[in-house]
């Protein structure tokens, strides 16, 4: 039997994959928009789970609307994305720093 | 329609429009229009005087005290722009516009090759505008200005050659003394308006007798005498621009101005302003015997040690500069010992035999070229007549030799002193009475150096070239400059100046015979200056002086047999045999009297203690202030300070700034736990 508990604990290990993947990854761009759509993703989850369990179809509404924002900023995401390695040749998170006070 | 009102305000306004034209459309009008418009303007002020003063004198008018203009209110205290003319003040407007407007002839010839006529014509225009609005003011707000505006045309006269660094330094002298007189004159009349509520004349004599008994505690258990407090406080004004010790140190060095000036400003009218204002305010002065008594003792001591320093000197304009001063002290006595009518008479003869000496000074100035050492002239009676005779006519006036002007007037404050019981009016007749022998023995000595005695200069014959050259430094007219000759050296002979110099000498040279005898009957002895100077019946010196009184004739006889003459006549033998005769004992005498000559030669050091004390303590206090004040507290700790504080702040702000996205997600998230769980404490 898959209770509730369940599919709160895949969500919090999903939404921990993604901070780690923010925090440690040094490297690649892209792998920091995927980890901020998995973020998405585990809230989607949560959101999904409480709505069965409640009986409220609230919460599905709720992630149809944030994963219609999610595609727009992945979007957006990768447009700026492909104009950064335009004009400066990488994606290498450690050498975009020119924000830097 | 000639009314009253119409005539004063022309008198007064007319000099004001001539410095107008002359001042800002110079070089349109051109020299004689300039020279036209401010002669023909003051020219105008003279006869209308002429005028006011015969209907005042006649009685065909009685004192004029009207407001004309409101230049402000301010709660209750109304400042008006007013005249209030009475004998007294029609006295000074005649003397003023009488000596200015020679003094414009003068210029005429004195300032002929100068590229800033048409300046001077403007500066001594406006000059004589503030002298009358001065005198002719009907409250204090209004004297203050004129007192302040010929100040500042002094000192704009003194700098006239602004080029030369001595007069650019006389004149922030004279500037800077000034204004320590203007302080304690601006807190008189501060004192004025807070105890009497109202800066009109005749409001405030009228209240005077008020002032009796009433204390003032200016420094915490000390009360003094409210009538000293503003007595002495105005009277530091006129210190300041009568040039009494110790605030006389300007007037010498005052003499780097044209000598027009020193004759009409230095001598003959703006010094004597503070002498007007003391008679003007007698009904003040009469409420206490501590500020006459101050006055008193400040006058004698000026009129004897000024005087003293005038033996020693070898430059003809301050020799006359130091008998000025002398002078003045005379008349401080005078008001002194509450014969304000006597400072008043003394004021005016001497106005015109003192302008006559410094008019003739400068006469000789121009026959020498510029040169104004006496020890490089002597014998100039045979080049320079006109001048000579009426020099001798303002010496033996100044003198007070029997007869003349000066006589009168200075015999009368001899005398006026001597039956004074004020405090510290003893000293004050031995230094009136040995003054009279100073005065005596520098005005010969001046005399016998200049026009008397044997040739000191040498006429170098024109070479080639010479004239040409002479000429462009003519340009520059100044008056110490020699060109290139060596001192003592001429181009060609001297030679009489011309008329528009001579005349002036001439009208001057009259009322310097004449003006005593005639006028002391009425002025001092009579009821002439009745309601406008107010003496108590106890202090009336010049009644009891007026006593012995028979008429001028009777007076210059009686005065042969007096002390005042024997004094004179000494000082007259012992110059003319030291200079005229014996020219080596003057050295002598000088070596003998070494540290004596050395005092005077220096004027006792007071330039010098000045100069250390004020002048280089208010550098240091200013030094002290720029450096500690200014540049360490407010721009290094308020200024870079606060910069450099925000500066700091920020360069350890920037380090959290790093750039880069994880830092600050991780920044988010540790921000949202500390949030969260701060909510869920708090919600526990």
């Amino acid at each position: 039997m898959i209770t509730l508990a369940h599919y709160i604990v895949l969500g919090a290990m999903l939404f921990s994959i993604s901070i780690a993947g923010i925090l440690i990854n040094r490297k690649n761009l892209i792998i920091l928009l995927m980890a901020i759509e998995l973020m998405l993703l585990a809230v989607n989850i949560n959101f999904v789970a409480f709505s069965r369990f409640l009986g409220d179809a609230g919460g599905q509404v709720f992630v149809f609307f944030i994963l219609t924002v999610a595609a727009a900023e992945s979007a957006i995401g990768l447009a700026i994305l492909v104009v950064l390695f335009r004009n400066r040749s990488t994606i290498n998170v450690a050498e975009i720093d020119s924000m830097r006070g | 329609m000639l009314t009253p009102k119409l005539i004063l305000t022309v008198i007064a306004l007319a000099p004001l429009f001539g410095a107008v034209v002359a001042g800002l459309f110079g070089r349109q009008v051109g020299r004689a229009g300039a020279h036209g418009v401010t002669i023909t303007g003051v020219a105008l002020s003279c006869v209308l005087s002429i005028y006011v003063f015969y209907l005042l004198a006649s009685g065909g008018w009685g004192t004029f005290n009207e407001n004309l203009y409101t230049w402000f209110e301010v709660g209750p205290i109304h400042a008006h722009v007013g005249f209030l003319v009475d004998r007294l003040t029609a006295t000074m407007m005649i003397v003023v516009t009488f000596v200015s407007l020679l003094v414009h002839v003068y210029t005429i010839g004195y300032m002929a090759d100068d590229p800033g006529y048409q300046r001077f014509f403007s500066y001594i225009s406006l000059f004589t505008f503030s002298m009358l609005m001065l005198v002719m003011s009907n409250n204090f707000l209004q004297l203050f200005f004129g007192w302040e505006a010929v100040g500042l045309v002094s000192y704009l006269l003194i700098g006239f050659w602004f080029k030369r660094p001595s007069a650019i330094f006389a004149n922030m002298k004279a500037f800077l003394v000034n204004r320590v007189g203007d302080f304690g004159f601006l807190l008189g009349i501060a004192a004025v308006l807070f105890f009497f509520h109202s800066l009109d004349y005749q409001t405030v004599f009228a209240a005077a007798p008020t002032l009796e008994g009433k204390t003032i505690e200016l420094v915490p258990g000390h009360a003094w005498s409210l009538a000293t407090v503003i007595g002495v406080l105005l009277f530091i004004g006129a210190m300041g621009k009568s040039a009494q010790v110790p605030l006389h140190v300007w007037l010498p060095d005052s003499m780097e101005g044209p000598t027009p000036i020193s004759a009409l400003i230095h001598a003959a009218t703006m010094v004597t302003a503070g002498i007007f204002m003391v008679a003007r305010m007698s009904p003040l002065y009469e409420m206490s015997d501590a500020a006459l008594s101050f006055v008193l003792v400040i006058g004698a001591t000026t009129a004897l040690f000024t005087g003293l320093i005038g033996i020693v000197q070898n430059d003809i304009k301050r020799v006359v500069a130091y008998s000025t001063l002398s002078q003045l002290g005379y008349m401080t006595v005078a008001l002194g010992a509450s014969a304000y009518s006597a400072a008043v008479f003394h004021l005016m003869t001497h106005a015109f035999f003192k302008a006559l000496l410094f008019l003739g000074a400068g006469s000789v100035i121009i026959a020498m070229h510029h040169e104004q050492d006496m020890r490089h002239m002597g014998g100039l009676r045979r080049y320079m007549p006109v001048t000579f005779l009426t020099a001798w006519i303002g010496t033996l006036a100044l003198t007070g030799m029997p007869g003349f002007s000066g006589f009168y007037s200075k015999d009368a404050i001899i005398e006026a002193v001597k039956e004074s019981h004020r405090w510290g009016s003893g000293y004050a007749y031995a230094c009136v009475l040995l003054g009279v022998f100073v005065t005596a023995f520098y005005s010969f000595r001046l005399l016998y150096l200049t026009f008397h005695g044997k040739e000191r200069f040498v006429v170098d014959p024109p070479k080639h070239g010479h004239g040409h050259q002479h000429a462009a430094h003519h340009d520059a007219a100044h008056d110490d400059h020699h060109g290139h000759h060596a001192p003592g050296h001429l181009a060609h002979a001297p030679h009489e100046s011309p008329w528009v110099v001579t005349l002036p000498l001439v009208l001057l040279a009259i009322p310097s015979i004449l003006v005593g005898g005639i006028l002391i009957g009425p002025m001092l002895y009579g009821d002439f200056f009745a309601g406008a100077i107010q003496v108590h019946e106890a202090n009336d010196v010049l009644k009891e002086v007026g006593n012995e009184f028979h008429g001028p004739l009777a007076m210059a006889l009686h005065g042969f047999t007096q002390w005042p003459f024997l004094l004179a006549f000494a000082g007259f033998a012992s110059a003319t045999y030291v200079y005229l005769f014996n020219p080596a004992l003057a050295g002598k005498a000088a070596a003998v009297f070494a540290p004596l000559v050395r005092l005077l030669q220096n004027k006792y050091w007071i330039d010098e203690l000045y100069f250390a004390l004020f002048a280089r303590g208010g550098v240091l206090l200013g030094r002290g202030l720029w450096k500690g004040g200014d540049v360490a507290v407010i721009d290094d700790g308020l200024v870079n300070g606060s910069a450099g504080l925000v500066e700091r702040f920020a360069l350890a702000l920037r380090r959290v700034q790093s750039g880069f996205l994880y830092h600050y997600a991780f920044a988010m998230i540790l921000g949202l736990v500390l949030l969260l769980g701060g909510l869920w404490l708090a919600a526990r």
